[in-house]
């Protein structure tokens, strides 16, 4: 299977129902099977941060939210991660696109690419780290599970290698 | 106006409609005047009260009403840009405009230079209402959303107590009362 589609197969199984999403090269595909779906809310935002709030308030209102961003993203939400999600214990598959890892083309993405992991370490933030098609479709829905029980964001890094898949 | 006598005016006028209140003063205010299952204190992510209000009102079909500042509303502009974009009909963002950072000190934000209700009308809002010297809420009520509220209001902030809810708590009262009207 396809790393895209695995991705796109893996949200549905997981039953998520809402998505917010920014752009990467490598999520462009995934987005477009999530637009097309009309069981999916998909919301297009200018800013992660503000993708986040989006997402809290679908969860209050009875929705299983995600956001499809690249890591970079993760830079303009930490403050909205620990004092809405970590405060008030929400939910949230945080979907990203792990630019600056193994065959990354563009130097400016080194910097963000490393500082990631160290970014969900310090907002206490499970992460996910599926490397082909075949994980993805198990790992996804296991972490959306372990976000509700937990009642807390986990995050799934698809790392460059991944979407040569 | 002084903001606290605004957010009354506001408050006073709701019934079923659900409330995403602002951070700082503007919750502690709201909770003194008035508290319900139907509102939602945030006590932190200071410009996110908009942004949640949208997705809470894109998940159903209750009215939704956010209170935000201007200077949340100056740190979160973009989600202007995806209220008007989606356009819940269920929407109602209300500005309490003081003109500064009330709950930090009062220093003046940059609506002393720019009008809030020409950028929400520039984007593209067609439902606007502007309140100075009183508040006729339920004309923004009766509208089609997306509606933008600019209520121009007094700097300072009202002698109220903190809110002694805990955050899970404020959660999950409001989240059964947004299950109860589903």
């Amino acid at each position: 299977m396809e790393s895209s589609e695995a991705v796109y197969k893996a949200i549905k199984e997981a039953g998520i129902d809402f998505v917010v999403s920014l752009p990467c090269v490598n999520l462009g595909k995934v987005m477009e099977l999530v637009d097309c779906d009309e069981n999916i809310i998909h919301v297009p935002v200018t800013r992660e941060e503000e993708g986040f709030g989006i997402c809290a308030g679908a969860f209050f209102g009875g929705k299983k939210p995600a956001i499809l961003m690249q890591n970079s993203g993760l830079g303009n939400s930490v403050n909205v991660l620990a004092s809405l999600y970590e405060l008030y214990k929400i939910p949230i598959l945080i979907i990203m696109s792990h630019r600056g890892t193994e065959g990354e083309f563009m130097s400016a993405q080194i910097p963000m690419g490393k500082a990631t992991p160290g970014v969900l370490d310090a907002l206490n933030i499970a992460y996910l780290n599926p490397k082909t098609p075949e994980e993805a479709l198990e790992l996804i829905p296991q972490a959306w599970r372990l976000s509700e029980m937990g009642e807390a964001p986990v995050g799934i890094l698809l790392e460059i290698t991944f979407w040569k898949n | 106006m002084e903001r606290i006598e605004a957010i009354k005016e506001v408050a006073e006028s709701l019934n079923d409609e659900l409330v995403i209140c602002n951070i700082g003063f503007p919750s502690r205010e709201l909770y003194a005047v008035k508290d319900s299952p139907t509102h939602f204190y945030m006590l932190g992510s200071m410009g996110m009260s908009s942004s949640i209000g949208l997705g809470l009102a894109m998940s159903g079909k209750r009215k939704v009403v956010a209170f935000d500042g201007d200077g949340s509303v100056l740190m979160n502009m973009g989600t202007l840009v995806t209220i008007f974009s989606q356009s819940p009909q269920n929407f109602i963002l209300v500005v309490f405009d003081n003109q500064c950072y009330g709950s930090t000190g009062s220093q003046c934000t940059y609506t002393t230079k720019i009008d809030l209700l020409k950028v929400a009308k520039s984007i593209g809002f067609k439902n606007t209402f502007v309140f100075e010297e009183e508040v006729n809420f339920k004309e923004a009520l009766d509208a089609e959303g997306p509606v933008f509220v600019h209520i121009k209001v007094k700097p300072g902030n009202a002698n109220v107590p903190v809110i002694d809810m805990e955050p899970e708590e404020i959660k999950e009262r409001f989240m059964e009362e947004v299950k109860k009207g589903s």
